[in-house]
C-alpha cells in the first residue's frame, strides 16, 4: 500500500509569534520555520507502517512556497521515499489544500493519507476531514493509535469523553493527535541521502485547482492580555482568598 | 439568515456545548436544530425545549448511531440546501463533522469562532491563541464551529420548537463504531465546571497526581485537568489535557498546581475569571497571568490546603 503524507511549513513551534504593527498578520520575516509538529507525527506514523510491512511507499506532499522544499527534504530524511511540492506563494486555505491533495490522490492512488490534525499557524483543523469528504473516504481524526489489518484500519481517536475506536474501510484518511507517536530525528547520513531522493514540483493551475481565497482576513490583533495579580505568602492567606471567591464556602 | 445548529448529544442528553452554540447561532438569525442518531426522539424533545430554537429536525436511523462523520455529514449537507449557515460546537464532535459538511458544500469553514461581528464577519484565534484574526467569509453559505466557552449558554428550558422527521439518507458504510473507553468521573465536566484544578509534571507520578488532586477536587466540587506535560508523562488520561490542543476551559476559578505555564497551556485557560497558581519556581510564566499566586512546594501546600479549606 502506498501512503500519502501531507506536510506544511509553519513557524517553528518554539517561536512566539508576533503580530505586525499594522495588524495585517503575523510577522514571519526572518523567523525560523519548521515542519508542522502534527505533520511530523504523520510522517513518523507512515514510516512505522512501512517498517511493519503495511506500507510499501511513502510520498510526502507539501503545498507552499519554494522553501517548502526544505520541509519535504526533512520528510525524505526521516524516511519518505519521494516528494511532491505544489508550489504557490501566499496562503492556501484548507479547502483548496484538500482539493489539491484529492487531485494528487486520484493520480497516485494511495491506500491511506495521513496528515496532522491541524497546523499550528491557522489552527483550522479542517484539511483531513475535507479531503476525506472530497474523496468519499472514511476518516480517523485525532488518532492516538492506528492499526492496519487487511482492507481495514482500526483507529483509536482522542475525543472529549475519552478514547473512541473506529474501524475504517481502506482507502482512508487519518489525522494525527499528539500521542500517536514520538517522531524520530533524521540522522546525518539520511539527511545526505534525502538530497538525492526525487522531488517533483507542480502548480495548482497544472492540477486544475482554483485556490482563490474564500476568507478575507480583515485584521490580526494581539489577544487581550491578562495582568499578573498578587502573590500571597501563606496557605492561610490563599484559603482566605479562595473563600472570598466563593470556593469551598 | 437561517441557521442550522448541530446538536451534540450522547443518545440521552444534550451536551452543554450545544447550548453555547445555539447562542452563537442566534446572533446570525433564526436557529433550527439537527439531531442525528438512532432512537433519538427523546433527544429531539429536549432540543425542542432549548430557548431560541424554533424548529428541530430529527434524522433517526440505525446507521446514524454514534454519529459517525461519514454518516452525519451527508444528512447535514442535504439539509443545508435550505439554510444559510451551519453551526457546530468546536468540540471533538463538531470538529470531526463540520469540515466534512463544509467540503460537501464547497465552503471554507470558519473554525473556533470567538465572536460574531456581522453576518459574514467573525473573530477566531490563530497561532495557539497568540493572535486573534477578524475574518470575513465570501462564501454564500457559512460553516462555523464555535468556541463554546466564550458564548453564554442558552436556557435548556423554555422553548417549544416543533419537531420534524427528516430523511436520514442511506448508510455510507465506510466506517464502523467499535467502542468507547469513557473516562468515568463523578466530577463536573472540565469545559463546564465552575472550579477547575489542574496539575503539571511537578507531581512526579500518576499516584501522586491523583492522590493529591482528586481529594482536593472532590472537596471543592471541581473538575480535574492536567498540563500536556503531565498527560504525556502518563500521570493523567489524554482527555484531562487543558490547553490549545486539549480542552479550552473557562471556569470561575482555575487552580494551576505545579504547572509552569507553557504558551499552549495558557491559551486554554485565558477565559478563566480568576487564575490561581501554585508553583515552587517564582519565575514560572504562569505567575505572569495568575491573579493569585503562591510560591512553594506543592507536596506541602496541597495537604495543608486540604486540611484548611
Amino acid at each position: 500500500m502506498k501512503i500519502l503524507v501531507a506536510v506544511k511549513r509553519v513557524i517553528d513551534f518554539n517561536i512566539r509569534p508576533r503580530v505586525k504593527m499594522d495588524g495585517s498578520g503575523v510577522d514571519l520575516a526572518n523567523v525560523k520555520m519548521s515542519m508542522n509538529p502534527f505533520d511530523e507525527i504523520a510522517v513518523e506514523e507512515a514510516i512505522r507502517l512501512k517498517e511493519k510491512g503495511v506500507a510499501t511507499e511513502i510520498v510526502a506532499v507539501s503545498i507552499g512556497p519554494a522553501k517548502a522544499q526544505e520541509t519535504l527534504r526533512t520528510a525524505l530524511a526521516m524516511g519518505a521515499d519521494r516528494a511532491i511540492l505544489v508550489q504557490t506563494d501566499g496562503e492556501v486555505e484548507p479547502l483548496a489544500v484538500a482539493k489539491i491533495l484529492a487531485n494528487i490522490a486520484a493520480d497516485e492512488q494511495p491506500g491511506m493519507i495521513v496528515l496532522g490534525k491541524q497546523a499550528i499557524d491557522d489552527d483550522s483543523n479542517q484539511t483531513g476531514q475535507m479531503l476525506a469528504a472530497l474523496l468519499g473516504w472514511p476518516q480517523g481524526t485525532f488518532a492516538s493509535k492506528v492499526e492496519a489489518g487487511g482492507d481495514k484500519l482500526t483507529v483509536i481517536r482522542e475525543v472529549d469523553g475519552g478514547l473512541e475506536t473506529v474501524e475504517l474501510t481502506l482507502p482512508a484518511v487519518v489525522t494525527t493527535d499528539l500521542r500517536l507517536n514520538e517522531p524520530r530525528y533524521a540522522s546525518l547520513p539520511n539527511i545526505m541521502k534525502a538530497k538525492s531522493k526525487p522531488l517533483a514540483t507542480k502548480s495548482p493551475e497544472e492540477l486544475g485547482v482554483d485556490i482563490t481565497r474564500r476568507l478575507e482576513t480583515l485584521k490580526v490583533a494581539e489577544p487581550p492580555k491578562r495582568k499578573a495579580g498578587i502573590k500571597v505568602g501563606s496557605v492561610d492567606e490563599l484559603v482566605e482568598r479562595l473563600h472570598g471567591l466563593g470556593v469551598a464556602k | 439568515m437561517s441557521v442550522l445548529v448541530l446538536i451534540e448529544h450522547d443518545g440521552n442528553s444534550i451536551k452543554d456545548s450545544t447550548l453555547a452554540t445555539v447562542t452563537a447561532g442566534s446572533k446570525l438569525g433564526e436557529v433550527h436544530a439537527l439531531v442525528a442518531g438512532s432512537n433519538v426522539r427523546p433527544v429531539a424533545e429536549l432540543a425542542a425545549k432549548i430557548a431560541g430554537v424554533a424548529k428541530v429536525h430529527v434524522a433517526d436511523a440505525p446507521h446514524l448511531d454514534h454519529q459517525l462523520a461519514e454518516e452525519v455529514a451527508p444528512v447535514a449537507a442535504k439539509l443545508m440546501e435550505g439554510y444559510d449557515a451551519f453551526v457546530a460546537p468546536a468540540s471533538t464532535f463538531g470538529k470531526n463533522i463540520a469540515p466534512r459538511v463544509a467540503a460537501l458544500l464547497d465552503v471554507m469553514q470558519l473554525s473556533d469562532i470567538l465572536s460574531v461581528e456581522g453576518p459574514d464577519t467573525f473573530t477566531r484565534p490563530i497561532y495557539a491563541g497568540n493572535a486573534i484574526a477578524t475574518v470575513k467569509s465570501n462564501d454564500a453559505k457559512k460553516v462555523i464551529t464555535v468556541r463554546t466557552t466564550v458564548f453564554d449558554k442558552a436556557a435548556a428550558e423554555g422553548g417549544s420548537a416543533s419537531v420534524e422527521q427528516v430523511d436520514a439518507g442511506q448508510p455510507a458504510g465506510l466506517s464502523r463504531f467499535v467502542g468507547i473507553e469513557a473516562s468515568e468521573s463523578a466530577r463536573p465536566e472540565l469545559t463546564s465546571a465552575k472550579v477547575v484544578i489542574s496539575g503539571g509534571r511537578a507531581f512526579g507520578s500518576a499516584e501522586q497526581f491523583h492522590g493529591l488532586l482528586d481529594p482536593l477536587a472532590d472537596k471543592l466540587g471541581a473538575a480535574v485537568g492536567a498540563s500536556r506535560a503531565a498527560v504525556d508523562a502518563g500521570y493523567a488520561p489524554n482527555d484531562y489535557q487543558v490547553g490549545q490542543t486539549g480542552k479550552i476551559v473557562a471556569p470561575d476559578v482555575y487552580i494551576a498546581i505545579g504547572i509552569s505555564g507553557a504558551i499552549q497551556h495558557l491559551a486554554g485557560i485565558k477565559d478563566a475569571k480568576t487564575i490561581v497558581a501554585i508553583n515552587k519556581d517564582e519565575d514560572a510564566p504562569v505567575f505572569q497571568v495568575a491573579d493569585i499566586g503562591l510560591v512553594g512546594d506543592l507536596f506541602k501546600i496541597v495537604p495543608e490546603l486540604m486540611s484548611k479549606l
